[in-house]
């Protein structure tokens, strides 16, 4: 599609709403611009997975909207990782629909495609690039043309330093950018991997347990760098530390054997019987 | 800085540029000096045992060069490089047969092989040959054309690891069973020999040996700077987080394949130019280039100098094949003993190889 293409429709949409208010419902559809038209980033409908007989996911349903800082809780097993994994295409449901936005459909895209269109994830365990400097696993992370032909030849501008400089600081790493990734300490890495997911420019985050292996002191400044997020990024957090959920939880959704069983405040959730039963109560 | 300027000094450092213009030196002015000025019988005279070896040897730290980028860089560990290898060389192999014309045994426009299995007239692959700018392109495309498909299904379908070396084993092992047979018209067990000129120069004065020697010179310090420029790019970058931990690059929102596919190909492709610049020099090509064994080592090579370091791929080459020749001539039998050890020595003691050892012991200096 050529690039003038959908502003021919927002003008012909416009006009459109001139005329008939009921029109007005018309608005540009920019292929893989993710569509935050109804105020929703992700709907998981009907989702289910099983391996081997064994099901993770049974009809899931969840929708996260646009700004929202969401925990997910659950116990071991109920499918937490694997609804990540749907999200970012490491997995194919075998039922069930997963949307980025009202347009953008999860199940037929590649990870990488997956992630070009906006949804940065980070996982249980630190994965960063170990034999690579601090600099330069931002560097590689960046939001940038990846294909081969580009990166053969690409060079960092100024602009492009800055913005590494400026994450750099958010994570608090200012002062490590020339080490060697593998030498950060386990805290240190976990933020890296956030200042990685931060250089995709993601418009949807999902943290797996990200402080898990962090010091009070560092578990503290990473709620507040993901309340700061909040609002300008979507974010879903999975997380098993009650005591920090309590801190940045708005929204709280709670997983069992697959689905979900409970959704709402942390007070609200904290006092539902089910929830008490498989999970609080233990 | 200009980005010339800026290019030279991110490829390597004063020292470094200073050690490869004494590398070209010797090269490209002591060998030509030493093996064509200086008299016959005289002491410093090079014989052309010393230019033949060299220049093969040059031949060997290409591919293993080729062999780095893909092992030490992208952790794609191929046991089937010396496929590459052997394409490009039969390809130059075919236009120099060609070039031997009615000087052959039974005098025929046909290459002796042919004439021995009662053929009229050349099979279709060797359709045009007799053009040196047209094997020149098949040197390149054979190989790069293999290893294009061959990876786009293997790194498609995500095989890795050891099963893909145990693919690519059995991808050069099937490539030499067929090209034993006489029907594939490649000269069979007895391959292409008996070489008389190349571009209309005779192919064994000192003069063409020299300037062979030359060519493989350039084209190794080119291969050198090449491999040096790409992972110095941010390309290299993502080469060597693709060996550390694919599936984050992957998240990171790059196509792995498509970088795997690049590398592996052009890794093909430089095997290719090395074995059509073995060819001329050594005189002969013929299956057993193929053979397995033959793969493994040059494996072996890259892993004494030392992964992901280029600079080890050629160290590797020179000092094995070096030993090789010693070896072979002084002890034959013990041979694949001394080298067999050498790889568990290494493995055990030196696992970044000979450089890696230069560089703990400067540091700790």
């Amino acid at each position: 599609m050529k690039p003038s293409e959908p502003i021919l429709m927002q003008q012909a949409a416009e006009r459109v709403a001139e005329d008939d208010p009921a029109a007005s419902y018309l608005h540009p559809l920019v292929p893989g611009e993710v569509d935050l038209s109804h105020g929703a980033i992700l709907y998981l409908d009907d989702i289910s997975v099983s391996f081997d007989g064994f099901q993770a996911l049974k009809k899931l349903s969840l929708m996260i909207e646009v700004g929202e800082l969401r925990c997910v809780i659950g116990p071991n097993g109920a499918g937490k990782t694997t609804m990540m994994d749907v999200i970012t295409g490491r997995t194919r449901p075998d039922s069930g629909s997963c949307f980025f936005g009202q347009s953008i459909d999860l199940t037929r895209l590649s990870e990488a495609e997956i992630a070009h269109a906006g949804i940065g994830r980070k996982f249980q365990k630190p994965t960063i690039f170990e034999s690579h400097t601090v600099f330069e696993n931002l560097e590689l992370a960046m939001k940038a043309d990846k294909s081969v032909r580009q990166t053969l030849l690409a060079r960092l501008s100024a602009e492009e330093r800055d913005r590494i400089a400026e994450t750099l600081r958010l994570v608090r790493l200012s002062d490590s950018a020339d080490r060697v990734a593998g030498l950060l300490s386990h805290g240190q890495k976990q933020w890296l991997e956030i200042g990685m997911l931060l250089m995709q420019e993601p418009k949807l985050l999902l943290l797996d347990e990200p402080v898990a292996g962090m010091s009070d002191e560092e578990t503290e400044r990473t709620g507040e760098l993901f309340l700061a997020l909040a609002g300008s990024h979507s974010l879903v957090v999975v997380e098993h530390d009650m005591a920090f959920i309590e801190k940045i939880a708005r929204k709280v959704t709670v997983l069992h054997e697959g689905s979900v069983i409970a959704e709402g405040p942390m007070a609200q959730v904290q006092n539902d019987p089910k929830v008490i039963e498989v999970y609080l109560g233990r | 800085m200009g980005p010339i300027a800026t290019t030279i000094s991110r490829l390597y450092g004063t020292r470094g540029w200073i050690a490869l213009g004494a590398f070209a030196a010797v090269l490209f002015v002591v060998f030509p000096l030493l093996s064509l000025a200086v008299p016959e019988g005289h002491a410093l005279h090079l014989s052309q045992y010393w230019v033949t070896l060299v220049g093969k040897i040059m031949c060997y730290a290409i591919v293993a060069l080729a062999m780095d980028l893909v092992w030490g860089y992208a952790g794609i560990l191929s046991l089937g490089h010396g496929l590459f290898f052997a394409l490009g060389g039969y390809a130059m192999g075919m236009h120099l047969m060609r070039q031997i014309g009615r000087e052959g045994q039974y005098q025929s426009e046909l290459p002796d092989f042919m004439v021995f299995l009662d053929w009229k007239a050349y099979p279709w692959h060797w359709w045009n040959t007799d053009q040196f700018w047209w094997s020149a392109l098949l040197v390149v495309l054979v190989p790069g054309l293999l290893a294009y498909v061959f990876g786009y299904f293997a790194f498609r379908s995500r095989v890795k690891g050891v099963y893909f070396s145990i693919i690519t084993q059995a991808l050069t092992f099937a490539a030499m069973l067929l090209f034993f047979r006489n029907n594939t018209g490649f000269g069979g067990n007895n391959g292409f020999t008996d070489f008389k000129r190349i571009l209309g120069f005779a192919i064994t004065t000192p003069e063409t040996r020299m300037a062979l020697f030359a060519v493989t010179g350039a084209a190794l310090i080119g291969t050198l700077l090449l491999g040096r420029w790409l992972v110095k790019s941010k390309f290299g970058r993502v080469l060597m987080a693709i060996r550390d931990a694919e599936q984050r690059v992957a998240f990171c929102g790059y196509d792995t394949v498509n970088y795997k596919l690049f590398v592996w190909t052009l890794s093909a492709v430089l095997c290719g130019i090395a074995g059509a610049l073995y060819v001329p020099q050594v005189g002969i090509i013929n299956p057993s280039e193929m053979s397995p064994a033959n793969s493994i080592e040059i494996a072996i090579w890259v892993a004494v100098g030392g992964r992901g370091t280029l600079t080890g791929a050629i160290v590797g080459a020179g000092v094995v094949n070096g030993a090789k020749s010693f070896f072979t001539q002084a002890f034959p039998e013990y041979w694949l003993y001394v080298l067999g050890l050498l790889f568990i020595l290494v493995t055990l003691f030196m696992p970044q190889g000979v450089v890696g050892i230069v560089r703990k012991w400067r540091a700790t200096k």
